[in-house]
């Protein structure tokens, strides 16, 4: 039998296994939306289109599946490239579906006509203009195939609206290959046993893991290789919950605001064993003066992340989980309690700490108190900014996709649709945003697709009045001049309330246990406006340019 | 260093935008850059002529052009065996002096002068880079009006 386009994407979506897509319809995508009308897929309708793009986002970190989205030609399709951008520099599987104008008017500066595919060129995986209806099929089937595998990452599907009404019988294919594409990368075991060698040798070994861990569910085997060796971890951003935080090898966050201990160690170590991760600039601080003495094993999938930034002696290109499995074989105890004694040491000194007496809410307390009701199984997402840092120190995160942010592109406004995005993929979980008050204010629309949809996730907001991070800078660098900082918003609980969600101010702190425990007993949206010290800075932090162990609120 | 390498591609719309923002959004720098469809119409193979101070750049540039999608594969050149081509066309100046003096050249290159009238003539040149700069420093006096020339092609021996 034959189908229209705009059908034969739903079958394939449906081949795919979506059952939740957010989108927002428009004049190019009508065919898509209607057949969408009686397809077995929740169509959860955003109040903008960036909300749809982040949503999917955070439903695919969620759970580990593609997410996908869908949008309209021109402003729709435009709308959604923050969050295409924020996708790709953190390698999250994604399809995007764009409306075109006709095929016929493409290139003639038609109604609500953008270049889609020139513009998300440089910020997707891949993507695709459907000219011929015969394609359609088959690039969906694609486009799933090259999002998921590999170094996974976002990919648009441009499809005119004259092809979503041509029909044409659905075939949708069983296998595919491509002979430019090949993400099955056979194990490098002359790397692995190299890399083995190096190993046995080290006293000072670290392992860095990054957010390839989580993509691959390697954590059991991050896990098991640290403790055979004996060896501290350390995780980037990215990486939390790739690694328990509770154990006692581990060393927590490393990087611009990562913990003393964990910067010390790579500095002094002897041995980096990099593990889906990428040595961004945020974590190696002064390139020149990273880990003079340590050797570098790079294990990674995608090779252009092989001294890129810091050189690699050994580099073992493969997916994580395979590559530590193998590791795991052949490895064995090394001889670290002198170099462990000396990490104790550092975290005996310099604790990760904030200022906890007195009756002013600290936004780090807020965060404490919400892993410790939460007992750390909640998921958690996070704006941008001071709150993003404090979610990652003060939350010990033990399970993967449990943590979900906006790492590469540091994408303020993405926590509030990603928790709504991750509760549908995770409808089990508690989901927390922990939001800043100028963070929350950049899709704060989303509360209506959040009550519409009853997705009941809970918004901390640390509200302290200031763009915050922006101006601790200021403060530490730019002479305390304000410039453009201090931000007002509405009447958070007021708002959440008009929307027909939940409104909790906390003012006091010994309010705020109580609160986070109501929060989550409503059975509905709730907004909670935590009234913090204004001028609270996340510490430690190692100033733009410098070598990371030059922290400030480092050790004397 | 200056690097012949090319790439392999499918020959869909797009590539070449591929190739080219890709560059750009790097910083990588392009020299010179030729493309045309293979002995197989579904291929086609981009001639890339690139800069790179350092061998840690041209790494970079190679394996960020394998991750393309569409690229089949990517060959650096340089270290091996291989035959480069350009073909340039030069517009220069004639005079009653040019005549003798154009066909000496022409000798000399193994070029041809595709036409010749009172005001101006046109020279085809093919041949490595190192030869067409010969042959172009020889013109300049005469005085070169227009100059287009295709990119270097490369192929291994």
């Amino acid at each position: 039998m034959k189908k229209t386009g705009a059908e034969i994407i739903v079958e394939s979506l449906l081949k795919e296994g979506v059952r939740v897509l957010f989108g927002y319809p428009g004049g190019s995508v009508l065919p898509l939306t209607d057949a969408l009308y009686d397809a077995p897929i929740d169509f959860i309708l955003v109040r903008h289109e960036q909300a749809a793009a982040h949503a999917a986002d955070g439903y695919a970190r969620a759970t580990g599946k593609v997410g996908v989205c869908m949008a309209t030609s021109g402003p729709g399709a435009t709308n959604l490239v923050t969050g295409l951008a924020t996708a790709h520099m953190d390698s999250i599987p994604m399809v995007a579906i764009t409306g075109q104008v006709n095929s016929t008017l493409i290139g003639n500066d038609a109604f609500q006509e953008a270049d889609i595919t020139g513009i998300t060129r440089s910020i997707t995986k891949h993507n695709y203009l459907v000219k011929d209806i015969a394609e359609l099929a088959s690039t969906i089937k694609e486009a799933f195939y090259i999002a998921s595998t590999g170094r996974p990452g976002p990919v648009v599907i441009d499809v005119p609206v004259d092809i979503q009404k041509q029909s044409m019988e659905f075939n949708y294919p069983e296998t595919i290959k491509m002979r430019s594409y090949n993400p099955e990368i056979a194990l490098p075991m002359d790397q692995i046993k190299k890399a083995a060698k190096l190993i046995e040798k080290s006293k000072r070994p670290v392992v860095y893991a990054g957010g390839g861990i989580i993509i691959s569910q390697a954590h059991d085997e991050l896990l098991e290789f640290a403790v055979k060796i004996n060896a501290p971890v350390t995780t980037t951003l990215m990486g939390l919950g790739g690694f328990p935080e509770t154990n006692e090898l581990a060393l927590g966050m490393l990087g611009m605001h990562g913990t003393v201990y964990a910067n010390h160690s790579i500095m002094e170590s002897d041995l980096i064993i990099a593990v889906g991760a990428r040595f961004d600039d945020r974590v190696t601080g002064r390139i020149d003066k990273f880990a003079p003495d340590a050797k570098v094993i790079h294990i990674d999938i995608d090779p252009t992340a092989i001294s890129k930034n810091i050189r690699v002696d050994i580099p073992v290109i493969c997916d994580a989980k395979q590559g530590l499995r193998a590791l795991n074989k052949i490895v064995k105890r090394l001889e670290t309690d002198a170099w462990l004694k000396k990490i104790h040491g550092w975290k005996t000194k310099a604790p990760l700490q904030y200022q906890t007496s007195g009756q002013k809410i600290r936004p780090q307390y807020v965060v404490e108190q919400i892993y410790k009701i939460t007992k750390g199984d909640a998921i958690i997402c996070t704006e941008v900014g001071q709150n993003q840092m404090w979610a990652a120190q003060y939350y010990n995160y033990t399970k993967p996709r449990t943590w979900i942010s906006s790492g590469g592109l540091g994408t303020m406004g993405y926590g509030f649709p990603a928790a709504i995005g991750a509760k549908l993929g995770r409808p089990d979980k508690i989901v927390f945003d922990i939001a800043g008050d100028g963070s929350i204010q950049m899709n704060i629309q989303e509360l209506a697709t959040a009550v519409a949809n009853k997705v009941n996730v809970k918004i901390a907001i640390l509200n302290n009045g200031y763009l915050g991070m922006v101006r601790q800078w200021q403060e530490l660098f730019y002479n305390r001049r304000y410039a453009n900082t201090p931000i007002t918003g509405p009447d958070f609980v007021k708002l959440a309330e008009s929307y027909g969600a939940a409104g909790i101010r906390v003012k006091k702190k010994a309010d705020v246990a109580a609160a986070i425990k109501q929060a989550i007993a409503i059975p509905n949206v709730v907004f909670l406006d935590f009234v913090v010290e204004p001028e609270e800075n996340v510490f430690p932090m190692v100033p733009a340019g410098e070598a990371i162990d030059r922290m400030i609120g480092g050790m004397a | 260093m200056k690097h012949i390498i090319y790439a392999l591609v499918e020959n869909k719309p797009g590539v070449l935008a591929r190739i080219s923002s890709l560059f750009s959004a790097r910083g990588f720098n392009i020299d010179s850059l030729a493309v045309g469809e293979t002995h197989d119409p579904t291929m086609s193979r981009v001639s890339l002529v690139v800069d790179a101070k350092e061998e840690k750049i041209l790494d970079q540039i190679k394996k960020q052009l394998e991750k393309l999608v569409d690229v089949i594969s990517v060959t650096d050149l340089t270290k091996k065996k291989f035959f480069e081509r350009e073909l340039i066309l030069v517009k220069v100046k004639t005079n009653k002096m040019t005549k003798q003096k154009l066909e000496t050249l022409v000798k000399k290159f193994s070029a041809t002068i595709l036409s010749y009238n009172e005001k101006a003539a046109v020279i085809e040149a093919i041949g490595e880079k190192k030869l067409l700069m010969e042959l172009l420093d020889c013109l300049q006096p005469i005085g070169i009006e227009e100059l287009v020339r295709t990119g270097r092609i490369a192929i291994a021996q």
